[in-house]
């Protein structure tokens, strides 16, 4: 099909605002703040300009936006290695140990930032019990820096009083790009609102990215941003599949709704090479609400069993039909893929629902306080306790908050529903689906083949990537994505002054680049008369029915929840066939505002992520995830073919995908 | 469970060129009724609850009404954020009340001062392990 373009004669044609800068940050979450907090200090007596382009207000925008009541990765007394150990055998046996091992070493530094700026992070008190960030304060407690305790949900989480997480590394990430700002004249370098469609190649040199082109979502104006270097942290993708709510529910996704593939798909157009596209995550959550599990399994000591009682990780029978599919030591390890495969076995059996036990781990709690303290004092900690319990959900999931006291539910009292939810993309929680990255190259044993001289740099020469969309090294997390965005950002300026020749000059000419983002104003404009209802027209497809679409194609063909997560070749083949069809029918996608502009372009790069993630579970030949996906024509683990790296290339002119592997292997023993 | 308006005690934000609700909404979901000059969900269900849109609301004329393909009538969970904890109020479907309050932060809003105490960047270091303050850890 004819690629169509917008010409304008239906619509106005948009103010046009083009900034020159140096490094550029695309996104404004955890990541792209830790950007800007690191860059800062190396740009500043260089002269270099940092700008930060965000789609929403900085101080809550991102994963972190509403809040969160644990870091899950602070290496603290552990050690590094075993970080590399953990997350390797989460994600099924196939990390790149070098990027993980170069994120731990540099982690709790960020964490470190984090209380020093102001969030409260819980202490150890004297009698063993928790404090939280006030009371550990008043107790004279010490930072984690100079050697306080935290409290440790798991091995790798502490308790924090979350609610203003964002709100205080947002603070710090404006005071860089303020200093910044001074430090190199420019008017403005932080820009809210401003939606990126599309990274556009450079005139000169065709490996290179010239600038990152969108729009304002407030105002008619288009933005051009050319920059000699790119930190990428536009995050992961949500609302791929068909979600488990059917109306407005689906709004509550567990990761955040506005993680709309952005960052994968302005990659993969600009050729920055994929890997692991194939994982996913599907977390089991409470059911609906979409609650966290972490704090009741680990801090709690929650169990969660069948309707019968029955521990679904323990049944036998299960476990020897595991172990001939996928060997023992995958089963062995029970990662989260593994355990989401045995609860689902008990679902099938009509075992379910899957109840978490909180009361019988509330009462076990309370007992144990009160012989432990006498009544009066047990009672008060039982008091502390059951907030604590609650702040776990009003931190970070407010809505599993609302759930509960809709249905009347006191988790000392009743137990609750868990369910796994549909997939999602990305690669800083428990997921590693991204673009394949240079490492750092001083870790030894590390392939040649793994370091190209700038950490955290794509395939494309200049483009780096950091937070959810750096592939092959899950279990960031918050803290983990700042300090990736640091890492990414100082390498970022490692290449810029390496190569200060190139002035990027974007092959295409405005009209044309203003001609692409904004068709879908153009093909409303133009038709929107047709019907009485500009709802339903058959010349356009309005966005929330390109999302519908997509998720209806993903849900069924490519192993959503309706098939119990179940594809094979023949499905994701005629899946990807459906796909196409989508993809060549954005051209006629239909925005009568801004906000609809916005969200026309935020599916389609849901689109290019979902289609990224059926090619590579169609390359795979095998079940690399069982509990998050199935292929049913190869349903096993074939370590001696899979045990690799399955990479892949996009190119944006003819829509086609090259597939490769690359070798995969431990630089730290099992 | 979409964030929703209250008619009655919304100005519009009127003194402001845009709503505090708009500003912070992440997903760009409250929109301003400018015949009426008051605000309203336009999207509520992309709506994640996240609740920024009613911690910000300075007349609190913003809340959050449960997603109705799954939540039973009559549960609601109020916030009142202040600059250093936040109070919640929970009120059952069944009629019990729960309140709590939790810390934010441990420093005033804007006093952050993230760079002095820090050392300059050393470009030596600039290819290799660390940060500009910080030594990478080896073990």
């Amino acid at each position: 099909m004819e690629k169509e373009t917008c010409n304008f004669s239906y619509c106005e044609k948009p103010e046009v605002v083009e900034v020159e800068t140096d490094l550029l940050l695309l996104g404004g979450g955890m990541s792209a703040c830790g950007a800007a907090y690191e860059a800062t200090r190396w740009a500043n007596p260089k002269g270099i300009k940092i700008t930060m382009v965000d789609k929403a207000a900085t101080d809550r925008s991102g994963a972190v936006a509403m809040g969160l009541s644990a870091i899950n990765t602070y290496i603290g007394e552990n050690k590094v290695e075993d970080y590399v150990r953990y997350v390797r055998n989460d994600l099924m046996g196939i990390t790149r140990d070098d990027l993980v091992f170069d994120l731990g070493r540099h982690v709790d530094d960020s964490v470190h930032l984090f209380e020093e700026w102001g969030l409260p992070i819980w202490k150890k008190g004297d009698d063993g019990f928790s404090l939280d960030g006030f009371q550990a304060k008043d107790a004279g407690k010490t930072s984690l820096k100079e050697g306080g305790t935290p409290v440790r949900s798991g091995k790798w989480q502490i308790m924090i009083n979350g609610e203003s997480y964002k709100a205080i590394v947002a603070e710090a990430a404006k005071k860089a790009l303020d200093e910044n700002k001074k430090a190199t004249g420019v008017e403005q370098n932080h820009y809210e609102r401003v939606f990126i469609v599309r990274l556009f190649k450079d005139a000169n040199d065709p490996t290179r990215v010239a600038a990152a082109v969108g729009f304002s979502v407030r105002e008619h104006k288009m933005y051009v941003f050319k920059a000699k270097t790119i930190c990428l942290g536009a995050g992961g993708a949500v609302n791929v599949f068909r979600p488990r709510s059917s109306k407005e529910g689906q709004g509550r996704a567990w990761y955040p709704v506005w993680n709309s593939g952005s960052g994968y798909a302005l990659g993969m157009q600009a050729g920055a090479e994929l890997t692991l596209m194939e994982n996913r995550f599907v977390p089991a959550r409470f059911k609906d609400g979409y609650g966290p599990v972490g704090a009741w399994f680990l801090f709690f000591k929650c169990k969660a069993t069948n309707a019968l009682g029955e521990d679904y990780c323990a049944n036998e029978e299960y476990l020897a039909e595991a172990r001939a599919k996928y060997g023992d030591k995958y089963v062995d390890k029970m990662g989260t893929a593994m355990r989401n495969h045995l609860m689902m076995k008990d679902m099938k059996a009509g075992k379910g629902p899957i109840m978490m036990n909180t009361h019988e781990a509330m009462q076990a709690i309370n007992k144990t306080f009160v012989e432990q303290l006498g009544e009066k004092e047990g009672k008060k900690k039982i008091k502390h306790l059951e907030a604590e319990a609650w702040e776990d959900f009003l931190d970070m999931c407010i809505g599993q908050a609302g759930l509960w006291a809709s249905k009347s539910i006191e988790p000392d009292k009743t137990p609750s529903e868990i369910m796994p939810t549909e997939p999602y993309l990305l690669g800083s929680h428990a997921g590693c689906a991204g673009f394949w990255c240079s490492g750092p190259g001083d870790i030894e044993g590390t392939p040649e083949s793994w370091s190209w001289g700038y950490n955290r740099m794509s395939t494309v020469p200049g483009l780096f990537m950091m937070g959810d969309i750096v592939g092959a090294s899950g279990h960031k997390f918050s803290s983990g994505s700042h300090a990736e965005g640091r890492l990414a950002a100082k390498n970022a300026i490692a290449y810029m002054l390496d190569n200060p020749d190139f002035v990027p000059t974007p092959r295409r000419s405005l009209d044309e680049m203003m001609g692409e983002i904004y068709l879908p104003y153009e093909v409303y404009e133009q038709h929107k008369t047709y019907s009485t209802d500009p709802a339903i027209n058959p010349h356009y497809i309005k966005p929330d029915m390109l999302q519908t679409r997509l998720q209806k194609i993903s849900d069924e063909y490519f192993g959503g929840c309706s098939t119990w997560y179940m594809t094979s070749r023949t499905m994701l083949n005629e899946g990807l066939a459906q796909l196409q069809m989508l993809k060549e029918d954005s051209s006629k996608m239909a925005a009568g505002t801004l906000h609809e502009l916005m969200r026309c372009w935020e599916n389609y790069h849901r689109i290019l992520s979902v289609e990224a993630h059926a090619r590579h579970i169609l390359y795979r030949e095998e079940s690399r995830y069982p509990g998050y996906y199935y292929r049913g024509d190869h349903d096993f683990i074939d370590d001696v073919n899979w045990k690799v790296f399955t990479c892949s290339t996009y190119d944006h002119a003819t829509g086609e995908f090259t597939m490769s592997k690359r070798d995969h292997k431990n630089l730290f023993s099992d | 469970m979409p964030s929703f308006v209250i008619a009655e005690k919304c100005d519009g934000c009127k003194a402001q060129d845009k709503t505090a609700c708009q500003y912070i909404c992440p997903n760009d979901l409250m929109a301003l009724n400018r015949d009426i000059m008051k605000a309203f969900n336009q999207e509520p269900e992309q709506c994640w609850e996240c609740y920024n849109c009613v911690k910000i609301c300075p007349q609190q004329a913003i809340e959050v009404r449960g997603y109705q393909d799954f939540n039973p009538l009559g549960g609601n969970v109020i916030p009142m954020r202040g600059t250093d904890s936040i109070m919640w109020t929970i009120k059952f479907r069944n009629g019990v009340l729960k309140r709590f309050k939790f810390p934010i932060r441990t420093t005033a809003e804007a006093s952050i001062d993230c760079y002095t105490g820090k050392p300059e960047a050393d470009f030596a270091n600039l290819k290799g392990p660390g940060f500009f303050n910080y030594v990478a850890r080896t073990e």
